[in-house]
């Protein structure tokens, strides 16, 4: 946009000034990067060093000890249980948030009704309610009813997900014409069908999109599975790396780091690889969503 | 006519598509809601295996929160403190988050600039968003603790050990650091969706005028984006309210003396312990009238955002 009339008129010493905003423009997203990486660059060769290693002091270069410091983050078999925990309730939840929040949308998006504007407006103002808040009333419901240390109550509520639903909402309105459905239902397929194979494939890349953001937002949390799993063998990656923290003491001399830095990578290593693959997709999602996470 | 027969016909499927997401809402938000709003005027909390209340008692749990000599506080009014600590952590962390977001989001809208590479670095400053927090708070633990690699490159160097989390300050800083790092990248990416909003025939219109790319900076961005970054500046304000992960793991449930607890983690101790519903409910009341407060702020901004650049629109 306007290079044209700017790149006549430049002078020398515009140019120069360019260059130089440009050096430090770079320089600044050097600064940015490396506060961005640079603890998990130590976090990827600490999880390489024994815990001895890691004692003898400080190191950029990774060392030989990944094996040994995964057998010890596995040792006792605490953190498979917790993977495999924690990947039930992410995967449960976020399929069941995707496609619910996809049939609201695609319902207020496709039909007339009379508490249509009505129905839209309350998801828009419950969007603005952390689950903190109801979650005095969400315990003593999940106590009162036997339903503590089972994921239901981690699952089941994710159907009911305001910021999905908006997402979607915003994505049916740009891309799925209404005279697409007409024509299904000319071709005689019912409103569940022409749901479910017309327009569920044509919503594909804004539900790959919302799938990573609630899988990964149901593998991170910690505060509600907190209050609900108390049981070893029902905990939940976050909860672990909790408990690994109660267990080493405030100055942290008692610790096998080699452990605890192996035990991290593998928290955070499942969303990290994903997010490799797909990140062109989640960052322009960031920006056309606008919600936070 | 015709469109009229169809509203009709079809009107009772707009309800069944939408009805799972109210039900499961109802049940499982809604109720939950209300109920957290009802225990706030009742006595009702586990004493060992036996469960006292619900007894009504009226605003006896909001008195008892703010009166310094009852059980819950120690002489100072806990609630306050908590809410000055959450804060103070949210303020040191949002400050530099806002004034870097800027920055960058300046920095790669810049036509003169045409930075390379922009997809590398959005990908890299966005991804700690995704990282488990507490997962990130165990590995900041990790790298400060007073045998961690940070402590061994001060002594090598010939310092002393520094106990940064036997100290306020720097257990806060830390917390404060995680938060920023984890959300400046996402703050850059929606103050880069309002850049580009502005309408670009003013940037030209200025650079045909010879304005210096600071006076663009101060007099076309900076006004154009306020009611984004008002927006940005209070959902982050609302995220910061509820902030609890981060500080609960790397500051082992607010080290040194509650200094770091924050109103969330106040929440959770009586909800985890002694599954005090009552004392609970009325700090979710609290926070929750704050929240609703600060969100009626953003809804408001939301609106003049859109007037406002109607009328510049008009204006060039």
């Amino acid at each position: 946009m306007g290079t044209t009339h700017i790149g006549t008129g430049e002078t020398k010493s515009a140019k120069t000034k360019t260059t130089t905003a440009r050096v430090l423009s770079y320089i600044f997203l050097g600064f940015v990067t490396l506060i961005s990486l640079f603890p998990l660059y130590l976090l990827l060769i600490n999880s390489t060093r024994s815990h001895i290693e890691i004692n003898a002091g400080f190191s950029m270069l990774p060392s030989m000890n990944l094996p040994l410091n995964f057998q010890k983050a596995a040792a006792g078999g605490g953190l498979w249980a917790g993977l495999l925990n924690s990947f039930i309730v992410a995967t449960a939840s976020s399929l069941l948030s995707c496609y619910f929040s996809a049939m609201t949308a695609y319902g207020i998006h496709v039909y007339d009704f009379k508490l249509k504007k009505f129905a839209f407006t309350f998801i828009m103002v419950i969007m603005m309610i952390p689950t903190q808040i109801s979650a005095v009333g969400f315990v003593e419901l999940v106590y009162k009813f036997g339903l503590d240390n089972t994921f239901l109550p981690l699952i089941v509520p994710s159907i009911a997900a305001p910021a999905v639903f908006f997402y979607m909402k915003q994505y049916v309105e740009s891309s799925l014409p209404l005279e697409v459905i007409e024509a299904a239902r000319v071709d005689g397929s019912n409103e569940f069908r022409t749901f479910n194979t017309i327009a569920l494939p044509m919503m594909k890349p804004a539900i790959a999109v919302q799938l990573i953001f609630a899988f990964t937002s149901s593998w991170n949390n910690f505060f509600i599975p907190a209050l609900i799993l108390n049981k070893p063998e029902n905990k939940t990656v976050p909860i672990l790396i909790s408990t690994l923290r109660t267990n080493v003491a405030s100055g942290g001399a008692s610790a096998d780091w080699g452990m605890v830095y192996m035990t991290i990578l593998i928290a955070i290593i499942p969303v990290v690889i994903v997010y490799i693959f797909v990140s062109k997709h989640i960052v322009q999602g960031v920006a056309l969503g606008a919600v936070k996470g | 006519m015709n469109k009229k027969h169809k509203s009709v016909s079809y009107a009772k499927w707009g309800y069944i598509f939408i009805a799972p997401f109210f039900i499961v809402y109802i049940v499982f938000s809604l109720i939950p809601l209300i109920s957290t709003f009802t225990y706030s005027f009742f006595e009702y909390y586990e004493r060992g295996l036996d469960v006292v209340g619900p007894n009504f008692v009226g605003f006896k749990n909001y008195a008892d929160l703010f009166d310094p000599s009852s059980y819950i506080n120690n002489g100072e009014i806990s609630i306050l403190t908590y809410a000055g600590n959450t804060m103070i952590m949210w303020i040191m962390g949002a400050i530099p988050q806002l004034l870097f977001s800027l920055m960058l989001a300046v920095i790669f809208t810049s036509a003169r600039l045409r930075i390379k590479g922009q997809r590398f670095f959005k990908t890299v400053i966005y991804m700690p968003n995704l990282i488990m927090a507490a997962a990130f708070a165990m590995l900041f633990f990790a790298l400060f603790n007073t045998v961690g690699p940070v402590n061994q490159i001060i002594t090598s160097m010939g310092g002393e050990t520094v106990r940064f989390f036997d100290m306020t300050v720097s257990a806060r800083t830390l917390v404060a650091a995680i938060n920023f790092i984890m959300w400046f990248g996402n703050t850059t990416i929606l103050l880069m969706a309002g850049i580009m909003g502005i309408d670009q025939s003013l940037f030209e219109a200025a650079a045909i005028d010879g304005a210096t790319s600071w006076q663009v900076f101060y007099k076309i961005t900076i006004p154009l984006l306020m009611p984004i970054m008002v927006y940005v500046a209070i959902t982050s304000l609302i995220g910061g309210l509820q902030m609890f992960d981060v500080p609960q793991i790397l500051t082992n449930r607010g080290e040194p003396g509650n200094s770091c607890k924050t109103l969330i983690m106040f929440l959770n101790d009586y909800i985890s312990g002694s599954k005090n519903y009552g004392v609970s409910g009325a700090i979710s009341v609290l926070v929750f009238i704050i929240t609703g407060v600060l969100s009626i702020f953003v809804f408001k901004t939301m609106g003049w955002s859109g007037k406002k650049s109607k009328k510049s629109k008009k204006g060039v």
